[in-house]
């Protein structure tokens, strides 16, 4: 355990897959214009990114520009298509985002 | 393969360990729960399991009544069973259903009797086999001897990062050992579908999962839906989680059957698997209490339960183990969690580290620790309706 300890402080949001367009915030505050650190899970990298909205614990930031129609991708695969533009650093949820499904 | 320690359970007589004791009153119909109630209350140590449903159902909805009933009756954390109906013809249905597994099993109906009477026949009864399950002794038993049903519930996106791939480490660790394992949740898997078909033992066995998948879509939610499922699949604890579609959440579900582990067939609802020892799918709604009562009723002893925002459910006689990797519901509910996984948000835990520990976890609930719902009385037992009754 000490080893993970010592690669790096705790993440601001997590990445499963390095071709993921969103990450997913771990902390229970993070403000809009914060700089956040995230930790793509599968490479093992560490990136930074600024966030544009006030995002809760839980919930995702976009971590490319993303058009409206486009598909949102976590885990590798296709989650929904958005349904307005979404800038990098947004706050990406029902508002904006829906399932190719139902 | 790694060592998980000694398990201690009760054999029962038809082999099958379980790891609770309980002598069960069991309501043939929602009309019995009174006097199934009552006797519980007059004979300590027992446990009622009331529930809606049992008159005028027919056909393949029956037939699952009946097959909930006898299975949960069957569970080997059941020592001893009271059955109570309405009349006698479909009581002793699921008493001789029961009778089957060779434990002990009486039925008492009310008509011609009225409750009072009944309530008295049954609770003499009960008090036997109380003062005889009380004597059974644990013994020692083998991980082979284990059934383990999983399923998640109010799931955010750290289910997916942290509990829910929790389970699937301890999956991926436990079924070398021969450790049965089921997991459901059928319309749950609505994105991930042509994924879990690939982790089918074979492609015969992916396309029953996919025509399984594909008829819950065909039978269950096309016919009823009248939006799009938009704040059900997922739910509004779902949603506040941050969870987006069902797509998100399907693909985080399905991180709790491991990355190495294919199941090796798919039940239907609270059937019994029979295909050897392995990783099995069961047809089942995504409903909390719905799932593991049909997860109980095939036969499974514990049940391992990731959530996210904080499923607080409980089952009558199979313990319910909760984990979560939501650093807020461990702060805001913990009374609920038997595990906290948070760790893995901040890189201080592996998966395999908490997949250890989950299993030591279940381990210890094997061995008689009380689960936070066994501990705060969550008991939900709820049956699966497939339409409606005559």
């Amino acid at each position: 355990m000490n080893d993970i300890q010592s690669k790096s402080s705790p993440p601001d949001f997590l990445v499963h897959d390095s071709i993921d367009s969103v990450g997913v915030v771990v902390v229970e505050y993070v403000s809009a214009g914060s700089t956040l650190t995230g930790w793509v899970m599968d490479t093992d990298e560490t990136i930074t990114l600024q966030a544009n909205d006030d995002i809760p614990l839980g919930h995702k930031i976009a971590l490319v520009e993303l058009d409206e129609g486009a598909s949102v991708i976590k885990y590798g695969h296709a989650i929904g298509r958005t349904v307005a533009p979404i800038g990098k650093g947004a706050h990406l949820h029902v508002h904006n985002t829906k399932t190719e499904k139902w | 393969m790694i060592n998980i320690g000694e398990i201690r359970g009760y054999r029962r007589e038809n082999g099958r360990i379980g790891i609770r004791n309980h002598v069960i009153i069991l309501p043939l119909d929602d009309l019995s729960n009174a006097a199934s109630e009552a006797v519980a209350n007059n004979i300590k140590g027992t446990l009622a399991l009331p529930h809606h449903y049992g008159r005028l159902q027919f056909g393949e909805d029956l037939e699952l009544h009946f097959r909930t009933l006898i299975g949960t009756g069957s569970n080997p954390n059941v020592a001893a069973c009271i059955v109570i109906g309405i009349e006698p013809g479909w009581t002793k249905r699921v008493v001789d259903g029961i009778a089957k597994t060779g434990k002990p099993v009486e039925g008492f109906s009310i008509e011609q009797n009225g409750d009072i009477n009944t309530i008295a026949a049954a609770s003499r009864k009960a008090k036997e086999y109380v003062h005889w399950a009380s004597e059974l002794q644990r013994e020692p038993c083998g991980a082979e001897d284990l059934w383990i049903s999983h399923k998640c519930g109010e799931s955010d996106t750290t289910s997916g990062i942290g509990a829910n791939p929790t389970v699937g480490n301890l999956i991926d660790k436990l079924d070398p050992l021969g450790v049965t394992n089921c997991f459901g949740e059928t319309s749950e898997l609505t994105g991930a579908e042509l994924l879990c078909r690939e982790r089918a033992v074979n492609p015969d066995i992916g396309d029953k999962f996919l025509s399984t998948w594909q008829a819950y879509m065909d039978e269950v939610i096309e016919p009823h839906k009248t939006n799009d499922l938009s704040e059900s699949q997922p739910t509004k604890g779902n949603i506040e989680g941050g969870l987006t579609t069902i797509e998100e959440k399907a693909l985080g579900n399905l991180q709790k059957i491991g990355r190495n582990t294919s199941y090796i067939d798919v039940l239907k609802p609270a059937e019994t698997p029979s295909s050897g020892r392995g990783l099995y799918f069961m047809d089942t709604s995504s409903a909390a209490a719905e799932c593991v009562t049909l997860q109980a009723a095939a036969g499974f002893v514990v049940h391992v339960f990731p959530t996210g925002q904080g499923n607080i459910i409980g089952h009558p006689i199979e313990p319910v183990i909760k984990l979560t990797a939501n650093p807020r519901t461990v702060r805001t509910m913990g009374e609920h969690v038997d595990l906290d996984v948070s760790g893995i948000l901040r890189r201080e835990m592996t998966l395999d580290e908490a997949g250890d520990l989950l299993i030591d976890m279940t381990v210890r609930t094997c061995n008689g620790r009380l689960t936070a719902a066994e501990a705060l009385g969550h008991r939900e037992f709820v049956m699966t309706k497939l339409y409606r009754s005559a």
